[in-house]
């Protein structure tokens, strides 16, 4: 694969990539879905968030990738502050990361193809620097024939690829996956946890929400475990 | 291989079939109406403009005969007097034929040959250095003719004010359907992003910019606008063409004379309009992100 993630010795040497810090967030209708959460990332470091349904695993997930910000406590990504950062200054973070949604959030009237490309487009990347890149990156979710299917024509399965495909291809420092194995059967999610060990490999950081606790044993990563908003287990 | 090298890349924002063609609609329909108010504008400023300048170019003179005299020899020896005045081309005495033509119109033919009219000279002036109504004053004075010179001063000054309203009114105009066609595509812009909602997260969350987003907008509606505005100049040329074909030099009528260049001058509205279209979209789009925080 042409992706190149930071290499893991970059890695060991940095700051970590997610850190923190006493973070607190709900909403009108559900205050205090998180409560105090410590939680560090250290970087090229593997977890999965485990947790009941309504545990805040997605409300977590919703900070790292700056959807919402924390309204008490800190979040610093990639060694910054980044839970007051200003708008403008979202995208140079989200760029540094890929992300993976429980509801795919792909463009229904762009191909398989042009939803993977989208994040380099979005970069300004001319196609002929990508095109081989995207092209492979499908291959290896299994999509390599269905280039120019649109998202309709998918199934829940192939969009989760899909989603993952894009999430990866511009080989992101911080992957954050929001139950990427859910609606693939379970040859499907073996390949997929080898993708993300072999990003990690590479020195990204990668942290999965699942309910999966089979995935999450097997893939050796840390189990970090979210219940009643409040954060327990591997590297708090 | 062709696809390879050139592909055809779809639009990031999906296309908004049901509003997307209403708007062009309504951008085609007040750049022609834009486009109409400029060429009405032109040329009346030319025919106001034309006045002014004949105007310029003659004056009246009523002469009053001495005791003893004839009115038409009064009014032969003021012509001549004139003739000889630097920047009068020509002087001519009105005969009571011509101004009771002159008359006709207005009071008809019954009470014409009963009634008193004033003995009067037209002179023609020099068009680049005419004679001044002091100067006409002075040479019949000098000559003993008692006369009034009528330069024509206040229907040349109410010509060019009329030209200057015209103006005025028709930059109006253009103001106004600019901002009718600002106002519309922010409106267009607004319900698009409504409806793309999650769209714009997505490129949001995969690391598009503020500015990249309303580029998106502003590109669409710019092109659009473009297209549209291309549309309404063109039939609004068509239509100015007509009216110099069918009227000739004059338009179709005296008060309305198009020229050919006015149909030329329309050719940047499709620029214009992708310009306003342009603002109004970017605008829109970055106040509505910078509201959704």
């Amino acid at each position: 694969m042409s992706v190149q993630p930071r290499r893991a010795a970059d890695a060991a040497s940095s700051p970590a990539t997610v850190r923190l810090r006493g973070v607190g967030f709900g909403y009108v209708e559900t205050p205090g879905v998180l409560r105090d959460v410590n939680l560090t990332l250290p970087a090229g470091s593997f977890h999965f968030l485990t947790g009941p349904s309504g545990a805040g695993k997605t409300t977590l997930l919703k900070l790292l990738t700056l959807a919402e910000q924390p309204q008490s406590g800190s979040l610093e990504l990639f060694g910054e502050e980044a839970g007051t950062a200003r708008r403008a200054d979202l995208p140079a973070f989200r760029r540094r990361m890929g992300v993976i949604f429980q509801d795919f959030r792909l463009l229904d009237h762009l191909s398989a193809w042009e939803n993977v490309a989208l994040p380099l487009r979005l970069a300004g990347a001319k196609t002929a620097d990508y095109a081989d890149n995207v092209h492979e990156m499908l291959e290896w979710v299994g999509l390599g024939e269905k280039l120019g299917a649109r998202p309709p024509a998918l199934s829940g399965g192939e969009k989760q690829r899909l989603a993952i495909a894009r999430a990866v291809v511009t080989g992101p420092e911080l992957i954050v996956a929001d139950e990427p194995t859910g609606n693939v059967d379970a040859v499907m999610a073996g390949r997929l946890l080898k993708l993300f060990q072999s990003m990690n490999r590479l020195g990204t950081t990668v942290l999965i929400a699942s309910h999966d606790a089979d995935l999450a044993a097997r893939s050796g990563a840390t189990v970090l475990t979210l219940d009643g908003g409040r954060l327990t287990g591997g590297a708090a | 291989m062709i696809d390879r090298w050139f592909p055809r890349r779809t639009p990031i924002l999906p296309r908004d079939t049901g509003g997307e063609p209403w708007l062009a609609a309504v951008i085609a329909v007040l750049c022609f109406l834009a486009c109409l108010s400029a060429v009405g504008a032109l040329a009346a400023d030319r025919a106001a403009h034309g006045w002014a300048r004949a105007l310029r170019a003659e004056a009246t003179v009523q002469v009053r005969p001495r005791v003893g005299e004839t009115g038409d020899a009064a009014a032969a020896r003021a012509a001549e007097t004139l003739a000889g005045v630097t920047g009068v081309e020509e002087a001519e005495a009105m005969d009571r034929k011509t101004a009771e033509a002159l008359l006709r119109p207005w009071i008809g033919d019954a009470v014409l040959p009963d009634l008193p009219l004033p003995y009067l000279v037209t002179v023609r002036l020099d068009r680049d250095a005419p004679a001044s109504a002091v100067s006409l004053s002075r040479a019949l004075a000098q000559a003993g003719v008692d006369a009034t010179v009528d330069d024509h001063s206040l229907w040349r000054g109410e010509a060019e004010r009329s030209a200057g309203l015209i103006t005025v009114l028709a930059a109006l105009a253009f103001l106004l359907t600019a901002g009718a066609a600002g106002a519309a595509v922010a409106y267009a812009t607004r319900a698009g992003m409504a409806a793309q909602a999650a769209v714009i997260e997505t490129l949001s969350l995969n690391g598009a910019s503020d500015e990249r987003i309303a580029g998106l907008y502003q590109r669409r509606y710019g092109l659009l606008a473009a297209g549209a505005g291309a549309a309404g100049a063109l039939a609004a040329m068509g239509a100015a063409s007509a009216l110099r074909l069918l009227g000739g030099s004059e338009g179709l009528s005296p008060a309305l004379p198009v020229a050919w260049t006015d149909v030329l001058i329309l050719s940047p509205c499709p620029l214009l309009a992708a310009t306003v279209a342009l603002v109004a979209a970017r605008f829109t789009a970055l106040a509505r992100l910078r509201l959704r925080g």
